[in-house]
């Protein structure tokens, strides 16, 4: 019941700020409304007994929108009147009809059978949570067991990539 | 917080299972939980604002505020109803919704940590098993609210300061977060209770004292605490002399206390993190945690109190330092803060990282080793705060203490 509750609070949540990250014409806005977007997104992972992956929605995505505010206030400080008249487009069209697209989807997975509320599966899912799923210990063994190629892979790129932004930044070294 | 309600529960003679009301009692618990952190922050922030001024006034052989009430005790009461009763100006030329909704995101992010601060062996409000990590998680909330006030006042002095506040926590974020990885380490647990119990109640159990490495840590995080705080030595987002009063120039009224409650309340949060990390939190020395849970009666509400009273003591010891501080550093320039977190600060916190790895190993070989390390260590910590006092002392004694003690109090 509580669950439940919270469960359509903390979605309505990221819905008005997702839709409003991408209707707002202000960048500022948009990421105002990005921070508030991650944090009922961390409800969400919380109500779903996944902890830490909450914590580190907010605690990722908060410094990184923080970056995002600084980078929109320094190269694109629009004023309302820079940012011209609301136009119609063909690509907001199409993005208009993936959208509706996506979510006709969605909805018609959801309602369908294809999670069942009863049954083996949900049982598993109950006795999983019931041993520390989704908490620090059980996040890091799959991590560093189950994909830690993956893993190792991905903190590769992001060295790649902070390799290429100092040669980027820095012409000379 | 869990445990107890249900234990209540029983006491009524009911299942907590099984009773409807079960859901409603842990609701109304949370919100009268929430009530009193909520005080308990903005009154330490408001004892601390008076606190800190008769300090400075100390150190500075002034008087300080001493007209409200016994040694001016109760001026952060008037100065509060002031500052509620001033008009909420909002500039002309500001976007008046983010500029409204700055302060609140900031409070929000203050008064969230103290949901897993520890106050004693039983008082916190939820032991979450990621506590240190929420702890770090939602902080972040107050540099948001600080950027959104300095960009959306409109002003020059308010955006500089929270451009140069972004930069600033986003750099110390680094190596706060690295040191406080090294108890963590040695406790094998995120929960902020789990690394107190992790410790002992005598100086050479505290994890300061574990390693050079842990040393050095307790160092690391408390600087990049100062600077997260926006404390001096590092309060360049609002350095009067450049700045005006930086993110929040263009505040009056209620929302402006809220910054001033934000950041003197973070002077609590930043020492009782130290306290609860490297110092013990409220270990009783000579009381394991494990004897400390089996204490009933008269007896355990006792040892409840003292541990209680010898949190807030360490805190309270941190919170002195922390003015302390302001009141004897100078303000750092720009460069100097940056390339003090990136050149020493982020590498000295990997490499602790790393070594505190090793020494684990290490111990866990030779334990001897260990208990030698933690003994010489808390020797030589001794030594040095032995040698400080009675340097003060001598200092004292030479130059004699200007300062008026019978007149103006």
């Amino acid at each position: 019941m509580a669950e439940a509750v919270l469960f359509y609070l903390f979605a309505a949540g990221v819905l008005a700020g997702g839709s409003q990250v991408v209707l707002r014409r202000n960048p500022i806005y948009g990421a105002v409304s990005l921070v508030g977007c991650f944090f009922f997104l961390a409800g969400i992972y919380v109500l779903l007994s996944a902890h830490l992956i909450a914590i580190l929605q907010v605690l990722v995505y908060a410094g990184a929108v923080m970056v995002l505010f600084v980078f929109v206030i320094m190269l694109l400080n629009l004023k309302e009147e820079e940012l011209g008249e609301l136009r119609f487009t063909f690509w907001k069209v199409v993005g208009l009809v993936a959208v509706l697209a996506t979510a006709a989807v969605i909805a018609w997975r959801a309602l369908g059978p294809a999670y069942p509320s009863t049954g083996p599966a949900r049982d598993n899912a109950i006795l999983l949570a019931a041993e520390g799923f989704g908490g620090v210990k059980a996040v890091g063994r799959t991590l560093y067991l189950a994909a830690v190629l993956p893993f190792e892979l991905t903190s590769l790129l992001l060295l790649v990539a902070i390799v290429a932004a100092v040669v980027v930044a820095k012409g000379k070294i | 917080m869990q445990d107890f309600i249900d234990n209540l529960i029983r006491s009524w003679g009911h299942d907590p299972a099984a009773w409807p009301w079960t859901q409603f009692l842990y609701l109304a618990f949370m919100g009268a939980a929430a009530f009193i952190v909520v005080n308990f922050a903005a009154i330490s922030a408001g004892i601390f604002s008076w606190a800190e001024r008769r300090v400075a006034a100390r150190m500075q052989s002034r008087v300080g505020p001493n007209r409200v009430g016994p040694f001016g005790f109760l001026q952060w009461v008037a100065d509060a109803v002031k500052l509620l009763l001033k008009e909420d100006l909002v500039p002309a030329e500001a976007d008046a919704v983010l500029f409204r909704a700055a302060p609140y995101f900031m409070m929000v992010g203050f008064a969230c940590v103290f949901v897993c601060l520890p106050f004693s062996h039983k008082l916190i409000v939820a032991d979450l098993n990621i506590g240190i990590f929420y702890i770090l998680a939602v902080t972040a909330l107050i540099v948001v609210g600080i950027i959104m006030s300095g960009w959306s006042s409109n002003s020059k002095w308010s955006l500089f300061g929270a451009i140069r506040s972004a930069a600033q926590i986003i750099s110390y974020e680094i190596p706060a977060g690295m040191a406080l990885m090294i108890p963590v380490l040695l406790a094998g647990t995120l929960s902020t209770q789990g690394i107190i119990r992790a410790q002992g109640g005598w100086p050479w159990q505290w994890f300061i004292f574990d390693n050079p490495a842990a040393f050095a840590a307790f160092f690391i995080y408390f600087i990049s605490a100062l600077a997260e705080g926006n404390r001096t030595p590092f309060d360049l987002p609002e350095a009067e002399s450049e700045l005006v009063s930086g993110y929040n120039t263009e505040y009056s009224g209620m929302r402006f206390s809220y910054f001033f409650l934000v950041e003197w309340g973070n002077m609590w949060v930043m020492s009782a993190i130290a306290t609860t990390m490297f110092l013990g939190g409220w270990q009783l020395p000579g009381l394991s945690p494990a004897r400390f849970d089996a204490l009933t009666g008269g007896v355990a509400v006792i040892a409840e109190i003292a541990s209680l009273a010898l949190f807030a003591f360490k805190t309270l010891f941190f919170v002195f330092v922390v003015m302390w501080l302001r009141w004897t550093l100078p303000r750092i320039r720009v460069d100097q803060m940056m390339n003090m977190c990136w050149k020493y600060l982020v590498p000295a916190s990997f490499a602790g990282a790393l070594f505190v790895a090793a020494w684990m190993l290490l111990v866990h070989e030779a334990p001897w080793l260990g208990q030698a390390m933690r003994f010489a260590l808390t020797a030589i910590a001794a030594v040095t705060v032995a040698a400080f006092a009675l340097r003060t002392l001598k200092n004292l004694r030479d130059t004699g203490d200007k300062f008026d003690f019978t007149s103006n109090w």
